[in-house]
């Protein structure tokens, strides 16, 4: 052993951080161990292409606003490129649709559709609020102690106080899918198309699947100030919130070590004794917070021997195979997507021309291949920031589905064509795009699960789903953040209350790392 | 005779397959009763039960024990991986050796119970009650380890009573009679391998002999001819059944509810509350149930399985069993008239805290006389020791008969 410290941080991501930081500020010595040569993980701003940058989650939907204050991240320089992006709905005919948050805004739209957004906004946003009151709580467990009854009846609680109507409807489509909902409530077919995109991004799901509402509702349950589902582009990348998340943790005291991957957890009968690197290199603390998926950590870090057979079935058991891949585009020009005006292209676009493209798209992973003509979300960040690409020139980045972790014939084959693929699909919307690429960068699932280390190449963790919600996520009795072991806590994605850059995650297991 | 060929597509046909050992077993089954034994047809009883049970107290019987569910551990990771499957240190199980265990689920109750043969350095093969393939290769998870089912590779005969050892050696094994309890070892028969472990289910001098199924019938052969003059005979189910309870031996399915057949959380038993703490080895590291039995160890057991003594002469099958003032304690598990104790006997699963040796209860027993049901309350009372326990089971090397 050559250091010692209170706790140690597998794993430099935003949870990842934000345990770290919290964790220093109560005085805790604390250092934290990246594999990568800079924090940040799929939430880090890297270079794709000579004076081209991006990064993978490109978006940022569900940071929480108290971590926000709390770590005073303004002061650790993060600002925002962008705020309340509107989602432009592309049509191959140019007939797009312009969405906000409380508005659909198209000439071709009926008025009762307009209509049926504001209700369903309405609706949708309440029901969310119901999830952003969840994500800084530890989830309660199934157990007659008064705590957890009593957290429990609160939710209860919340749900009841929706009033009779609402109630009803959330208990009515809480765990449907979102294609009956949208079917319900609107005509317009891109309108659908559209809307369903936010219900199946990023997970292993069409709109058909069941509990897409329920992800829609979780993309929605952000709390970061704006409407319900805000979307922002941080200046300087999603790069920027780590960074800002890395240097509040470096103030408090945390001791952040890069390039140091973690070869194993090291125990000692019962008790945690503390971590190994690649390089054979010993780190001792009574205190381990795995960032790294629950997978990764429980059955490769600390190893299925140290488990009871049962829990590591349910750890081998989690749902987490990636769908969606990330393209990178370094263009020397904006391109033209047809019918999208110049301050528009900087909003987010999608193309999900309707709901049966989106669940046809889908059909393709089922069976192990990619989407012949798949869905994507894009934003064309250099828009706004002009630090991510050279004078002149953007940089575009889209999350592009579906691509299945395991591809039929195995990416080393499929890659180049579903590449061609996307490219062919972009060309449909902005025939110009081909001209302008100078250098692209496609990561696949398998991309995803070997660069930033995530088994199964799924952004979450781990798909989210009721059955891996709450005081499911990411198995019972480990969804408290702690885990059988002794001084071993879990703080990533894969734990309540799951993926998209929030930070609870990591805030809320520092505070039960504290608690002990 | 190899009776199943496991690698047959068609193999699912039939659910029940003769043992390698039935064209001798049909010969000596004079009451043509079969009856069923995991994925074998077995004997309940060849001729008379009360016969072949004292062929196992007072010269020796033999019974097919094909039937029992078999697997074979291997690879590097062997020891480590049944360390964490079992709830014994299985460490202390050197090659040549048998041990008797138990596995829990991770809330420590018991799946099954059964033994480890460590058949040469680093190879094990568990032999249990109950079909254990997918909870087995559950556990392999994160070890290197192979874990394949052998149950149909190896046929195997029990031979039990106080001539076993004389008759193996009448058979030719030389130095057989060194074998001390739980020991095994290697002969070689007839240019075959056989082995020899001083096993058995009868709490009495006896062993068992595995041999692969193609000669199967030649040992069964040679066995009664080496026995001719020391009484041997052939045994079935039901004596086993008898001699097994006056060895305080328990039985999966009767005297418990393996844990993954339970529908009901509170049906299940750990180890503790079998009378099994002796199988649980906290010091070894984690294994299946550790954290829960830990639990149970220091805030107490729900139920206790005891062995009763009852002043009476009928089996007190089913019973209830009540405490002096007439309240429930629990219930019987197994019973019988034991004729070597010469006393009324069972196993029953009392609610704690009852069940300590001495402690006094009434056991209510209901028995027809020529068609008429009869009740009584028999008092009964908690022991200490099993009812069947003779020196010779230990002796090494065991008396000439």
């Amino acid at each position: 052993m050559t250091k010692r410290s209170d706790c140690i941080i597998i794993g430099g991501g935003h949870n990842g951080l934000v345990c770290a930081a919290y964790l220093a500020k109560a005085g805790k010595k604390v250092t934290l161990v990246e594999a990568a040569d800079q924090v940040g993980g799929v939430a880090a701003t890297r270079e794709f292409a000579p004076g081209y940058r991006a990064s993978v989650a490109h978006l940022l939907y569900l940071l929480d606003e108290d971590i926000g204050k709390e770590l005073a991240l303004e002061s650790h320089g993060l600002k925002m490129a962008k705020t309340s992006l509107k989602t432009i709905a592309l049509a191959e005919n140019g007939n797009h649709l312009s969405i906000s948050s409380d508005a659909v805004d198209s000439a071709n739209l009926s008025s009762e559709d307009k209509a049926a957004y504001r209700e369903y906004r309405r609706f949708m946003s309440k029901f969310a609020g119901i999830f952003s009151g969840l994500h800084n709580k530890i989830p309660p467990r199934i157990t007659r102690e008064r705590s957890d009854m009593i957290a429990l009846g609160k939710i209860a609680l919340n749900v009841r106080m929706l009033g009779r109507d609402d109630m009803r409807e959330l208990l009515r489509i809480g765990a449907i899918n979102i294609y009956d909902v949208l079917k319900e409530n609107f005509d317009d077919p891109l309108l659908r198309g559209a809307l369903s995109l936010d219900a199946v991004l990023g997970t292993n799901s069409g709109p058909r699947s069941n509990n897409t509402v329920f992800t829609a509702l979780h993309r929605m349950s952000g709390n970061n100030g704006g409407a319900a589902g805000d979307v922002s582009i941080p200046l300087g990348g999603m790069g920027a919130v780590t960074e800002a998340l890395a240097a509040a943790a470096r103030q408090a005291g945390t001791d952040i070590r890069t390039v140091s991957p973690v070869s194993r957890i090291l125990i000692d009968g019962d008790n945690i004794k503390g971590v190994q690197l690649a390089n054979g290199e010993q780190i001792a603390a009574s205190v381990v917070v795995s960032n790294a998926d629950p997978k990764t950590t429980m059955m490769r870090l600390l190893g299925a021997r140290h488990l009871e057979a049962g829990f590591t079935r349910k750890f081998s058991n989690i749902r987490a195979s990636g769908s969606t891949a990330k393209m990178h585009l370094a263009l020397d020009g904006l391109p033209g997507f047809r019918g999208v005006s110049p301050e528009q292209l900087g909003e987010r676009l999608v193309i999900a021309p309707n709901v049966e493209y989106v669940e046809r798209a889908f059909n393709h992973s089922k069976y192990g291949e990619f989407s012949s003509h798949p869905v994507a979300e894009i934003t064309i960040p250099s828009i706004h920031d002009n630090s991510l690409a050279p004078d002149g020139k953007h940089v575009l980045s889209a999350i592009v589905q579906y691509a299945p972790r395991n591809l039929g014939n195995g990416w080393s084959e499929g890659k180049q064509e579903f590449a061609d693929t996307i490219m062919n699909t972009l060309a449909e919307y902005a025939p110009d795009i081909r001209d302008k690429v100078v250098a692209s960068e496609l990561l696949t699932p398998e991309d995803i699960e070997t660069e930033f280390r995530m088994a199964g190449g799924h952004w979450h963790h781990g798909e989210l789903s009721l059955d891996q919600f709450l005081m499911l996520r990411p198995v019972p009795k480990s969804a408290q953040y702690g885990t059988p072991v002794e001084g071993l806590y879990l703080c990533g994605a894969g734990c309540h209350p799951g993926g998209g850059v929030m930070g609870s995650a990591g805030r809320n297991a520092a505070s039960v790392v504290l608690a002990k | 005779m190899r009776t199943v060929n496991i690698s047959n597509s068609d193999h699912f046909k039939n659910a029940v397959y003769p043992s390698p050992f039935h064209s001798r077993q049909e010969q000596h089954n004079q009451l043509k009763e079969w009856s069923r034994w995991s994925d074998y047809l077995s004997v309940p009883a060849y001729w008379c039960e009360s016969m072949e049970y004292f062929s196992g107290r007072n010269g020796c019987g033999v019974f097919d024990i094909t039937p029992m569910v078999k697997h074979l551990v291997t690879g590097p990771d062997a020891l480590a991986y049944l360390n964490r499957l079992m709830t014994r240190d299985v460490r202390k199980i050197k090659p040549g050796r048998v041990g008797y265990t138990v596995w829990c689920n991770d809330n420590g109750q018991v799946i099954d119970d059964g033994t480890i043969f460590h058949l040469r350095e680093g190879v094990y093969r568990i032999c249990s009650q109950e079909h254990q393939i997918d909870w087995f290769l559950t556990n392999a998870v994160g070890f290197d380890v192979n874990i394949t089912e052998d149950t149909h590779d190896v046929a195997g005969l029990a031979l039990q009573g106080p001539t076993s050892c004389a008759v193996l050696k009448e058979m030719g094994l030389q130095g057989v009679e060194n074998l001390t309890p739980f020991g095994l070892t290697y002969f070689d028969f007839e240019g075959f391998e056989l082995m020899v472990s001083r096993t058995g289910y009868t709490g009495d001098l006896g062993y068992e002999l595995w041999i692969d199924p193609d000669h199967a019938e030649l040992l069964w052969d040679r066995l009664f001819e080496s026995g001719n003059t020391r009484g041997i005979r052939a045994m079935g189910s039901n004596a086993l059944e008898m001699l097994r309870i006056e060895a305080g031996f328990i039985l999966a399915g009767a005297d418990f509810l393996p844990a993954m057949e339970a529908v009901r959380p509170t049906h299940t038993r750990s180890p503790f509350e079998l009378g099994l703490g002796w199988l649980v080895s906290f010091e070894k590291g984690v294994f299946n149930g550790r954290k829960a039995l830990l639990e149970e160890k220091e805030n107490g057991s729900r139920y206790h399985l005891v062995k009763l003594d009852i002043d009476d002469n009928k089996p007190a099958k089913d019973s209830f069993v009540f405490t002096k003032k007439g309240k429930y304690a629990g219930t019987v598990t197994s019973a019988m008239w034991s004729p070597s104790a010469k006393a009324s006997i069972a196993l029953a699963s009392l609610d704690a805290p009852h069940g300590k040796p001495g402690e006094e209860f009434e056991v209510e027993i209901y028995y027809q006389r020529e068609l008429k049901w009869n009740r009584v309350m028999a008092p009964c009372r908690v022991v200490k020791d099993v009812f069947w326990n003779p020196p010779r089971r230990r002796q090494t090397p065991p008396a000439d008969f």
